[in-house]
């Protein structure tokens, strides 16, 4: 289930170009981010996936299927949607809700409320929940209720449009370990979008900085981004020129291509080995902070 | 002396009751009136108006409209379409649903308007098709709002189908224009107050309706997970 976006420019009703000729594969059972700051085109660009928005111009397709040819309702079936504030029905329990797409594909009921109780513990939730409306829930708990619904049709690409945007760090922190594990359970296409460079760093398998007009500024591994930022704009998004970011690569002479890490106080945090260096990989935990802003 | 008393003496008086000129039957035929034209202008109202809710378009036009059906003078309208058509129960079935129309489409609009857009956005992005999002999604959160609309188009229904004895029909306005005829103001209060109870009677049980249809799950906190936006809240506030 690779999605890959061919030369694809969405220009809106107002002329405004929100994504400008943007080329990008996005590799199957991975988590990629696309990260960058308000009005960058990520969220756009999240949105054509499910063609919530069509392109101007350009072509998407999900494992090479161009996904212009397909119904929108059928294919927004098959793509898990979490999105910021969970977005839940209010008037419907936490367990309808997760059983929403699988009644609308007409799962019979029973099996489709089964299911959604089993979503309930893989993402967390007590079963004793089920039967409560989403504003009985907490921020976090509604935000694993919508991550619940996302995965409730068994979709191959799971799309997350800032799903952890409006918790606080600390819940935010345990739902992004969450999100890590489930992905190793279950190795779904993960297109997540933030504005976060330490969540990107931490969930992705491959981090796509975005600037204005949907650019991409660098993509690649965070190791290759943090190491070597490929331009001013991406050493300044990633905070490695304020000395602000916990981790910033300095130059070791002494450990040959190895890269040291320091953090922003200075204290050594790990090193990046290079394949001809003589140390081991061994980043600190980057995520036992809640952030650094 | 005392008019009102006498006018209450008059309602519980069983001899009036009953009889082609009881209060019974002309409560009937008020009810009927009204929840025809009620009933007209539902079929009409509703459907404009949960069309313009859902694609937010047409909003103006429509405002626009049933203001002036507002404005319209409904007696004069009354009498000015019965010159055409002559006596009648469809001319005054016709002019109470015009001034029905109005409250009942601005129910709905405003009904699914505050429904937040957040939820419209991801209930379509996970795969409804519009027509269930408007059943499943939009309605059931803006119902409380829709019956509200009808609430208030059914208490003018009822008040103003008075005019009918006007226009050589019944209902409960006879008693005031037979009243009013010859002077009997007993007469003329105890049809007042029979249409004022009648009233009050519609609105309090559309009122029990619309407690009963507040979704559980908004009733019992916060309507959405996310504050609206403050241009939607303008707009709300805005609207009647």
């Amino acid at each position: 289930m690779s999605i890959e976006f061919r030369s694809v420019t969405k220009r809106f009703a107002d002329e405004t170009v929100a994504v400008d000729d943007f080329s990008l594969l996005i590799p199957s059972r991975k988590t990629t981010v696309l990260v960058g700051s308000s009005g960058c085109g990520k969220t756009t660009l999240l949105r054509m996936i499910n063609r919530m928005v069509d392109p101007s111009s350009g072509v998407i397709t999900i494992d090479d299927e161009d996904i212009a040819t397909v119904e929108p309702v059928a294919l927004r079936r098959r793509i898990g949607y979490v999105m910021q504030n969970s977005g839940l029905l209010p008037h419907r329990k936490v367990v309808d809700n997760v059983a929403t797409v699988p009644l609308l594909n007409g799962v019979p009921k029973a099996e489709a409320r089964e299911r959604a109780l089993e979503l309930l513990d893989t993402v967390g939730l007590d079963r004793a929940l089920a039967d409560r409306y989403p504003s009985q829930l907490s921020g976090g708990q509604q935000q694993r209720v919508g991550v619940a619904r996302g995965l409730a049709a068994d979709p191959n690409i799971l799309l997350m449009d800032e799903p952890f945007g409006a918790v606080d760090p600390i819940v935010r922190s345990e739902l992004q370990h969450e999100l890590i594990r489930l992905q190793r359970e279950l190795g779904k296409t993960v297109v997540f979008v933030t504005h976060d460079i330490d969540e990107a760093f931490l969930l992705g398998d491959q981090v796509v900085i975005l600037e204005k007009g949907a650019k991409i500024a660098q993509q690649g591994h965070p190791r290759e981004i943090l190491a070597n930022p490929a331009t001013e704009f991406v050493a300044s998004f990633i905070g490695a020129d304020r000395g602000k970011r916990r981790l910033a690569p300095v130059a070791a002479a002494a450990t040959g291509d190895d890269v040291l890490l320091v953090d922003g106080t200075g204290y050594a945090a790990g090193v990046i080995s290079a394949p001809g260096g003589k140390l081991a990989y061994s980043i600190s935990d980057k995520t036992d902070q809640a952030g650094d802003a | 002396m005392n008019f009102f008393l006498d006018a209450l003496a008059y309602i519980v008086d069983p001899a009036n009751l009953t009889g082609a000129k009881g209060i019974l039957p002309r409560l009937g035929d008020h009810l009927y009136y009204s929840a025809l034209a009620t009933g007209i202008a539902l079929v009409v109202a509703l459907p404009v108006g949960l069309a313009i809710g859902h694609t937010g378009r047409g909003r103006a036009f429509v405002i626009a409209i049933s203001g002036a059906a507002r404005a319209l003078p409904t007696l004069g309208l009354l009498f000015f379409i019965v010159l055409f058509t002559g006596l009648g129960l469809w001319p005054l079935v016709a002019v109470l649903a015009i001034l029905a129309v109005p409250p009942i489409i601005a129910g709905a609009y405003a009904g699914l308007e505050s429904v937040n857009r957040q939820t419209i956005d991801a209930a379509r992005a996970i795969g409804m098709t519009e027509w269930q999002l408007l059943w499943k999604v939009e309605v059931p959160l803006a119902l409380p709002l829709i019956i509200g609309g009808i609430r208030s188009a059914a208490l003018q229904v009822i008040a103003t189908a008075t005019i009918a004895g006007y226009v050589g029909l019944t209902g409960l306005g006879r008693f005031l224009i037979e009243g009013l005829a010859v002077r009997n103001y007993t007469l003329a209060i105890a049809g007042a107050i029979l249409v004022a109870v009648l009233a009050l009677l519609v609105d309090g049980l559309l009122a029990l309706i619309q407690l009963l249809v507040t979704p559980r799950g908004v009733s019992r906190g916060v309507t959405s997970t996310a504050p609206r936006s403050r241009a939607r809240l303008r707009r709300a506030r805005a609207t009647p």
